[in-house]
């Protein structure tokens, strides 16, 4: 592997910085005793004592995190199958239409994914609270994953299948011990998305949910109104600590056990 | 694929256990029907501390749910599917919702403390008789400017904000009727014209503001105000409220041309399930001494007069939040218009936002 | 390619979901788009549609939306490529997206604040003995924060491609003399096509519809598609003109994708199997 040049590693350094200048400021102003995001005026730390006394608030970061996970993963499931299934079609119009479909939801803005998921799940009569968050959040998710698959089946070589296929192997095994392992790492990269797009969401969900039942993203937008209060920024500080020691912790602990292994290479 | 079947079960464990610790911070669970309150508002308008004195005095639990916008609100409320017993919505709204048959009526037998509100603010035009609504916060639109920045300007009248020494200085409000609204005041029309003719002229006189337009925000016009990176801005009372009460150079003046007196009220939506809950509801935030920590924590004008006494009289006594009579006899109320004329003004508006930059 | 990966069950949730959560939306568009405010069939939408300011506002939505998608595209490009060079190239790939994770909204107060004049970037400026800057509200201010937004979506697939390429095809290519600028423009760039597409696909439509920051960061000083529709389904609540275009960015989508879609002959040169 040849070493990064000193400019490449400034360059890649400078995005990072601005990935994450405005979270750092976040975390900045969650400690100001200003009560704004502006004029810092002494350190606090009264803004993350009363995240851990607001239940509800506790309570709608839950159903925010449980909604992302559940819906990342079922339409990573939906949407890998779908994108194999995209790609073995041998009419070509067929699967561009396919693809445009798909894409549909990637474009619309959020008030009609929102609006006419609205109409959709009153009509059908689904009661309005998790179950159809939950569904709204896998339907606009479906198609990112997609997106991510696809690129990597299309470097599938065919010939590892039709090997496959000459040594016997079934259908199911193709599936599970070739094309899988293959596009695994565009399966993540379409899981990883999905969760982006439900954190992130707030249109889809405020028409979709009812009964009690919200995001934080619902409950952010909501607040502008008069304000939002540093308690939110409090706890996005502590979403943030808490995401980035998983996912360090597990890259490190995985990263770890393997080298010890020593089977090393690609994940 | 071994890695994706164990990804697979972390995820779903994960969730599991989330989901076991929600469950044991909510307390919902095995109530309904009448021990459960839903009530639908607008964010941070509420100070939660009265939701839980509510919960420990009548033994009602409340569900607190949010929206950030009157029409999403009403979308939300007449598609069905959720039931909400509370909600409150702009007075232009309640004019809608009583059209689409959207609200129930109030029984004020049950609502004893209705005495303590201002006569003033009861039987007005969108509700005569305050059959489906009992009046929550009050306010007008002015413009909001910094004295250290703007000196010796006072904003008597509309037309200051046409003066060439504001160019790209003017911050206005994302919001047809209240951008059209300065417009219309300050050649003498009615904030509640339907003449076309009329409209057609206010936009025109506004695109004439175009150079002086610095952006057109929503609520995030509080954090740019406070910082002093703007120096003038067309705003809501409640909202210049919290502006001044972080940056004391700032102060609010509503143009003598007259300008716009809103409300939010508090509604019983048709989709209650716990009318007589609601109704309990409404009757404790009317109560004084309630109303008063409210109006102290949310910082918007009340119409409780009992409540008046109980607060700050240096904030009570200030005409910014609280104009005399004869100031406020200036100002209208938005009426409804129907959606072809709101149609208009918002046409007319995106007109006038195109032709910025 | 043999019909042989097609297990006809494992795609029924696909199609069911293209059923319920594509097909019938777009039906309902469509058919909300023929109404008036009243409920009654018209085409006056598309009539309207057609005078100047959605014409203008189309135009400078396309405008935006190509900006965006090429300094997306400039910025992410040679970040998924030295990420593919780093030694815990994951870790990177995931440290990229979890910014993310913070919700949009509080982001875009944290850029109000940063580009505020009291901002980091004026007292930073102020210090070098430069004067304060109007960056709020400027049209740099609004690519920077949406480009900001879509890096992440533009870098994903590009990273995807750009680690799957076999280092031997570079080697061979420098072997056969080819300069650096070569290799890139004759081996890794069109090996890489498919991601940048995707990236592409993924940026370049959403900034169409682009919304909230239009107002918070660019202070309506650009309008796209997306506000538009945004301000017919929730002020005017006039669904049919909302519908209306919707329907026309569904179809420009149709036509993006287009010219977007993946090449038979681009991807079998490379004995890609199709």
């Amino acid at each position: 592997m040849e070493k990064l040049s000193k400019s490449s590693k400034l360059y890649l350094a400078l995005v990072f910085v601005i990935l994450y200048a405005p979270i750092l400021f976040l975390v900045f102003y969650s400690f100001n005793s200003g009560g704004t995001m502006t004029n810092f005026k002494s350190f606090t730390l009264e803004h993350y004592i009363a995240v851990f006394e607001d239940t509800r608030l506790l309570t709608i970061l839950i159903n925010t995190v449980v909604v992302a996970l559940l819906s990342a993963l079922i339409s990573t499931m939906i949407g890998t199958l779908g994108a194999i299934g995209i790609v073995s079609m041998r009419n070509r119009k067929l699967r561009n239409t396919v693809l445009s479909l798909n894409n549909i939801l990637i474009v619309s803005p959020d008030v009609i994914i929102g609006a006419s998921f609205l109409i959709l799940f009153t009509m059908v009569g689904v009661k309005l609270g998790f179950t159809s968050v939950l569904l709204a959040h896998v339907a606009f998710s479906i198609p990112i994953v997609v997106i991510m698959v696809l690129p990597k089946l299309q470097e599938m070589s065919s010939s590892l299948i039709d090997a496959a296929l000459d040594l016997g192997a079934t259908r199911r095994d193709i599936l599970t011990r070739v094309i899988l392992p293959y596009i695994k790492p565009g399966i993540f990269a379409g899981f990883f998305l999905a969760l982006t797009y439900s954190l992130d969401d707030f249109a889809v969900t405020f028409f979709v949910t009812g009964n009690g039942f919200s995001t934080l993203s619902v409950e952010i937008y909501s607040m502008a109104r008069a304000g939002v209060s540093l308690t939110v920024n409090a706890i996005s500080g502590l979403v943030f600590f808490v995401t980035m020691l998983l996912v360090l912790g597990y890259y490190f602990v995985t990263n770890r056990s393997r080298g010890a292994s020593g089977t090393g290479g690609r994940k | 694929m071994k890695s994706l079947v164990r990804a697979t079960v972390v995820i779903l464990l994960v969730c599991g256990l989330l989901m076991y610790a929600a469950s044991v911070m909510d307390q919902t669970s095995g109530k309904s029907g009448k021990d459960v309150l839903t009530i639908y508002n607008w964010g941070e308008y509420i100070d939660t501390d009265l939701i839980k004195q509510f919960e420990k005095e009548t033994g009602i639990h409340v569900i607190y749910e949010t929206f950030d916008s009157n029409e999403a609100m009403m979308t939300k409320i007449e598609q069905g599917g959720t039931s909400y017993d509370i909600s409150m919505p702009s007075e232009y709204t309640i004019e809608q919702m009583k059209e689409r048959d959207l609200l129930l009526p109030i029984d004020y037998k049950q609502i004893p403390n209705i005495k303590n509100i201002d006569p003033d603010f009861l039987d007005l035009d969108f509700d005569q008789d305050n059959k489906f609504s009992v009046p929550y916060f009050w306010g007008t639109v002015g413009i909001v400017y910094n004295t250290a920045i703007l000196d010796g300007q006072n904003f008597d009248s509309w037309d200051d904000l046409w003066d060439p020494s504001l160019k790209g200085k003017v911050i206005l409000v994302d919001s047809a009727r209240e951008v059209l609204g300065v417009s219309l005041n300050s050649m003498g029309k009615s904030l509640n014209s339907t003449d076309s003719k009329e409209l057609k002229a206010a936009t025109d006189k506004l695109i004439k503001m175009a150079p002086n337009v610095k952006a057109i925000i929503g609520d995030e016009v509080t954090q740019l105000m406070v910082n002093g990176d703007a120096s003038v801005a067309l705003t809501w009372s409640g909202q210049a409220a919290d502006m001044m009460f972080e940056n004391e150079d700032l102060t609010y003046n509503v143009p003598n041309e007259g300008s716009n007196l809103w409300f939010d009220n508090m509604v019983i939506p048709k989709t209650s399930k716990n009318v007589e809950g609601a109704h309990k509801f409404i009757n404790f935030m009317l109560d004084a001494e309630v109303a008063a920590q409210n109006a102290d924590y949310v910082g918007y004008s009340t119409p409780n007069k009992a409540a008046l006494k109980l607060m700050d009289p240096e904030v009570v006594n200030d005409e910014r939040y609280y104009p005399s009579k004869e100031v406020r006899d200036n100002l209208h109320v938005y009426k409804n218009l129907g959606k072809e004329k709101i149609g208009e003004y918002n046409e007319l508006f995106l007109k006038f936002k195109m032709s910025i930059r | 390619m043999r019909n042989k990966r097609n297990s006809p069950f494992a795609l029924i949730p696909y199609y069911v979901w293209i059923a319920l959560f594509v097909i019938a939306p777009i039906i309902l568009v469509a058919y909300y788009s023929l109404l008036d405010l009243n409920g009654n069939f018209t085409i006056a939408n598309y009539q309207n549609f057609f005078t100047g300011v959605y014409l203008k506002m189309t135009l400078s939505s396309f405008w935006y939306a190509f900006l965006i998608t090429l300094f997306s595209l400039l910025v992410s490009y040679p970040a998924a490529y030295l990420i593919t060079k780093t030694k815990h190239k994951q870790l990177w790939l995931i440290l990229i997206i979890i910014p993310s994770w913070i919700n949009l909204l509080l982001k875009t107060y944290a850029f109000i604040g940063i580009f505020g004049m009291s901002g980091p970037i004026n007292s930073f400026l102020k210090t070098i003995g430069i004067p304060q800057q109007q960056i709020l509200f400027t049209d740099f201010s609004f690519v920077f924060v949406a480009v900001y937004i879509f890096i992440p979506f533009m870098i994903l697939p590009i990273f995807n491609s750009l680690d799957k390429l076999n280092p031997a095809l570079i080697y061979a290519a420098r072997d056969l003399g080819a300069s650096r600028l070569t290799t890139f423009r004759r081996v890794i760039l069109p090996l890489t096509m498919n991601g940048v597409k995707s990236g592409i696909q993924a940026v370049f439509i959403p900034a169409l519809s682009l919304f909230m920051i239009t107002r918070l960061i660019a202070g309506n000083r650009v309008i796209t598609l997306g506000t538009a529709i945004e301000q017919q389904f929730l002020v005017t609540q006039n669904w049919g003109m909302g519908s209306t275009i919707a329907v026309f960015l569904i179809l420009f989508m149709f036509i993006i994708m287009l010219f977007t879609g993946q090449k038979e002959k681009g991807a079998t040169q490379y004995g890609k199997a199709k």
